[in-house]
């Protein structure tokens, strides 16, 4: 299996957070405080590679790294290391006009449908703003452009000159999504872009992302905590553990049988519909702190496999099978 | 949260269309609120019209006869005219020297802040925006500024300058830049980190804009409260300054200076001279200060729904 | 596993919990009855607005103004907690009712030790001495999972992460070993691994102590896993209860129907979801009759009257005229 070009590439990226030390902290270990720069290594040398049309899931629990990775993608943070490649191009070294119009191709629905939004722009503005200042759509044109932009996201034009909080959460979500879709898009990276709405509400959202996909042939990044979400609507999934990529697998796969003990441990404790007053049976153990993560596999303190080797050497994310990729020392002995 | 449900939240169809009008609507809820506001507004009528509803001009001294010094309230001149607050000890109209006075007081105190706002707002953004070193310098000029009481900076500032209108409102703006510079930058902080700043940089839509139309934009409200707080606090600083001899040249009393000037007398039971003016200096304040307490409640993010 | 004998440990009839606002009576619960019985879990279903977690704040009796209950009996092992006077009832809430909260921080105070805080907790309602209330607290910390749970005491809550936080409030709430533990959304804002362990020892609470829970949330799925009865809440009523079989295979209201069509799940991968039109109502702006009725394909002229509660089949109360009693897939 050897697809052309991916869309969208990582190489090796990584991003880390650094809280440095301020001149209070310097003084206090002049006389031994002992204070140290903590380091955050929220993304660790991550490659991943996305195909035009693909729906590519992103999962993982708080502090795994997966929204510093889906801002990395939208190029809202820059990695401190590796390279973002658009269609085999390495975006930082087109000329500064191709780069922008790249970035506009690659778009971010956000999580919280309040703070996404401006609270002092008017709905045409937050939807109308960045084609205007792109000079995509003449002025003239420019009413019929909002209305059509509107309408394909099920919401009413006529609301185009009120506020956001005269929306419920709901359509707020489709303002959110409509202004990434004015830009013409063609990949869009959701951040738990359902997460905060209500169960009926969620559905019209995911509802709607699948009918643009089929409409717009868009290509998506879409991070979740919530595999129910994941599993419906991916293609491949992505699981990250701690900063670090743990297993890779088309969906189908990957629900019928999870190759890393964390991919196990996680779908066997979402809880599902079918399955009725069943005994939880929880992984032990804490999600450790991203400051200060495990050495060797980061999973090994909660994995009921775990071998001496897992506490000092990280394991690779090597190719179990095709298409499947996985990051555990146990695959080694077969 | 854990806050009770949303849809305790009103009907959309009720509530009114822009946010300047929701926030009048809320702002008209609070009764007390709304009577500030009318003092306040009646204090600036008289401030600004001075000139056509004072009985006389306080300050033309060929109006003034010092037969009629320091006169009760309610006795009539020599002319017939009563003196409704009575006059001062050169036979001065105490109510034509207050309105005057209200005149000098507010114009300062507003021009004062006004300058301040736009001269600690930029402060702010730009510790803010840009960060890092020059982030620091500003802010530690603002903390050790903060660190001197407002009146000793305003008193050695008077003392190098001399005196005069624009001499007190330099001292007054050195004395507040400060504390809208700090508020500036908490807010821009934080209105930074959310998502609608991270949504207009991945719609590339170019650092100036972000700042300009989506960062400022929503820091303003607590510039607002803090700009009402703090005219207040400036007329009262330019007051205690005139009182003390310091501020305002006799030619253009304001509050202050009139208050020092029936001090002498106060104790021979001429209360009225210092009195009257006092209470308008009193009433500013206070619905000033009413307003400024409405106004955080109604801009406060936590409040709103 | 089928209950019913035993005495009902919390009865709540024909409750209503109002809140006066400035824009007009909102009826955040309305007419809500039901029962929960020893050792047994109800789940309360709904989305924002549908009152559910108002009903556990009127039986625990933290309605504030311009929130009151307006009406009904709440039968706490029989003795009605609307009738008794005011510090008797605050009395069976604070050791017999417990309530936990989705954010644990409602519980636990910032700014004192776990340990203080949880030897106050007992002091309050028992007169043990300190020694005897340590204890208590150190098993009530080792019964929801929490290792060394002697370290654990000195610590303060912010040294904890989410989910142990959430184990403390938990544990903090079985210190008088309470007849009725009211949870509202407890897992919402954890991680699946985490709700997973706190969702396996709260069912252990339950079979062992015979404690009985009532489960507040918007997740159909945790209800499937974890409940026993199931009530589904729209707009301050319980449109819908039985147990969590018949409720889940087998919906007779269209809004339950419409809800588990909306969950996203391996049968109906790659497919639309079955949505529900509309948007969640405002409660001052509900349509008159059936709340429901808007976002309803089954409306007629028949749901613009409210409908009272039916029992289409035995055990399976609804409010709908037009229950969707034909064979569920």
């Amino acid at each position: 299996m050897n697809p052309p070009v991916p869309m969208l590439e990582l190489r090796q990226v990584s991003k880390r957070f650094v809280k440095r030390l301020d001149t209070a902290a310097k003084l206090g270990n002049f006389f031994g405080a002992g204070m140290r720069e903590e380091v955050v290594h929220a993304v660790d040398k991550v490659s991943l590679a996305i195909n035009p049309g693909e729906v590519v899931g992103l999962v993982g629990e708080s502090g795994c790294g997966k929204s510093t990775l889906g801002r990395i993608v939208a190029g809202i943070h820059q990695a401190n290391e590796g390279e973002r490649l658009w269609h085999g191009r390495v975006i930082a070294d087109m000329p500064a006009a191709e780069a922008r119009a790249t970035e506009l191709k690659i778009q971010m629905i956000f999580q919280d449908p309040f703070a996404s939004l401006n609270p002092r722009m008017r709905v045409a503005d937050i939807i109308g703003e960045a084609p205007v200042v792109h000079g995509m759509v003449k002025l003239d044109e420019f009413d019929d452009y909002l209305d059509q932009t509107m309408r394909r996201v099920g919401l009413d034009p006529g609301f185009k000159r009120r506020y956001p909080h005269q929306f419920s959460g709901g359509q707020r979500a489709r303002i959110g999504i409509a202004r990434a879709l004015a830009v013409k898009p063609e990949f869009l990276v959701c951040d738990e872009a359902v997460a905060a709405l209500d169960v009926s509400i969620q559905a019209q959202v995911l509802n709607l992302f699948m009918k643009l996909r089929a409409d717009l042939s868009l290509t998506y990044l879409f991070i979740s905590h919530d595999l129910g979400v994941v599993e419906h609507l991916s293609d491949r999934v992505v699981i990250m553990y701690l900063g670090r990529v743990v297993e890779i697998a088309p969906a189908d796969d990957l629900f019928r049988g999870p190759n890393h003990p964390y991919a196990q441990a996680l779908l066997a404790e979402v809880p599902r519909l079918e399955t009725r007053r069943r005994r939880f049976e929880p992984v032990k153990g804490e999600i450790p702190s991203p400051l200060d993560p495990p050495t060797g596999c980061h999973f090994h303190p909660r994995c009921p496999h775990a071998t001496e080797r897992c506490k000092r050497e990280a394991p690779v994310l090597r190719e179990i099978a095709p298409q499947r990729w996985s990051a555990c020392h146990l695959n080694d002995a077969t | 949260m854990t806050a009770p449900d949303t849809a305790l939240e009103p009907a959309l169809a009720a509530k009114p269309q822009t946010p300047f009008q929701r926030f009048l609507a809320d702002f008209f809820d609070s009764k007390i609120a709304t009577a500030g506001l009318v003092v306040l507004a009646i204090i600036l009528f008289v401030a600004i019209f001075a000139p056509w509803i004072s009985p006389q001009n306080p300050y033309d001294l060929s109006k003034l006869d010092i037969m009629d010094g320091r006169l009760e309230p309610g006795t009539k001149s020599m002319d017939g005219k009563p003196f409704l607050l009575g006059t001062d000890d050169q036979g001065r109209d105490m109510l034509s020297a207050i309105f005057y006075g209200l005149r000098t007081s507010l114009a300062v105190g507003v021009t004062a802040s006004f300058c301040a706002m736009i001269l600690g707002m930029t402060m702010g953004l730009t510790a803010a925006y840009f960060g890092g070193l020059v982030e620091t310098i500003i802010m530690r000029i603002v903390d050790i500024q903060l660190s001197f009481p407002s009146i000793l900076i305003a008193l050695i500032l008077l003392a190098v300058l001399g005196q005069g209108v624009d001499k007190i409102i330099i001292a007054l703006i050195a004395v507040q830049w400060a504390y809208y510079a700090r508020t500036t930058r908490g807010t821009a902080l934080v209105e930074r980190r959310k998502e609608y700043i991270e949504a207009a940089q991945c719609l590339a839509l170019g650092d100036r804009r972000v700042v300009f139309r989506h960062l400022f934009p929503n820091c303003l409200p607590p510039i607002i409260v803090v700009n009402t707080v703090l005219i207040a606090n400036a007329i009262a600083l330019e007051a205690t300054l005139s009182f003390l001899g310091l501020g305002l040249p006799i030619t253009e009393p304001s509050l202050g200076l009139l208050i020092a000037n029936g001090f002498t007398y106060l104790l021979s039971g001429k209360y009225w001279i210092s009195f009257f003016p006092g209470v308008a200096l009193l009433f500013t304040i206070v619905s000033i200060n009413l307003v400024g307490d409405q106004l955080r409640d109604v801009l406060n993010p936590r409040l709103q729904k | 596993m089928t209950g019913g004998s035993d005495a009902p440990t919390l009865v709540v009839e024909n409750l209503r919990t109002h809140f006066f606002t400035r824009a007009g009576v909102v009826k955040a619960v309305d007419d809500v009855s039901f029962t929960v019985t020893k050792g047994r879990i109800l789940g309360l279903v709904g989305e924002s607005g549908s009152g559910k977690s108002i009903t556990g704040f009127s039986i625990i009796g933290l309605v504030d103004p311009p929130g009151r209950v307006v009406e009904g009996r709440i039968l706490f092992q029989g003795r009605d907690l609307a009738s008794l006077a005011e510090n008797e009832a605050r009395k069976l809430r604070g050791s017999r009712i417990a309530m936990i909260f989705q954010d644990p921080m409602m519980t636990l105070n910032p700014v004192l030790r776990i340990d203080t805080q949880m030897i106050e907790a007992v002091q309050a309602h028992e007169p043990v001495d300190r020694e005897t209330a340590r204890q208590r607290a150190r098993d009530a910390l080792g019964k929801v999972g929490i290792p060394s749970p002697d370290e654990r005491l000195k610590a303060y809550p912010h040294q904890f992460s989410g989910g142990m936080r959430q184990r403390v409030a938990i544990a903090t709430a079985l210190l008088h070993r309470p007849e009725l533990i009211i949870c509202d959304e407890p897992t919402t804002a954890l991680d699946v691994t985490i709700q997973g362990q706190i969702l396996y020892e709260m069912q252990k609470l339950c079979r062992d102590s015979g404690t009985a829970l009532i489960w507040i949330t918007h997740d159909l799925s945790v209800i499937a896993g974890l409940a026993d009865e199931v009530c589904v809440m729209y707009a301050g009523r319980i449109v819908e209860a039985g147990t969590v079989d018949e409720v889940l295979d087998r919906p007779l209201h269209p809004y339950t129907l419409g809800l588990i069509g909306s969950v996203p799940s391996r049968n109906v991968r790659g497919r639309p979801l079955a949505q529900i039109p509309g948007m969640t109502p405002s409660l001052l702006s509900l349509p008159p009759g059936c709340a429901f009725r808007t976002r309803c394909e089954r409306a007629d002229a028949a749901c613009m009257e409210a409908p009272a509660i039916t029992l289409p089949l035995a055990n399976r109360p609804i409010r709908c005229v037009h229950p969707n009693l034909a064979a569920s897939s």
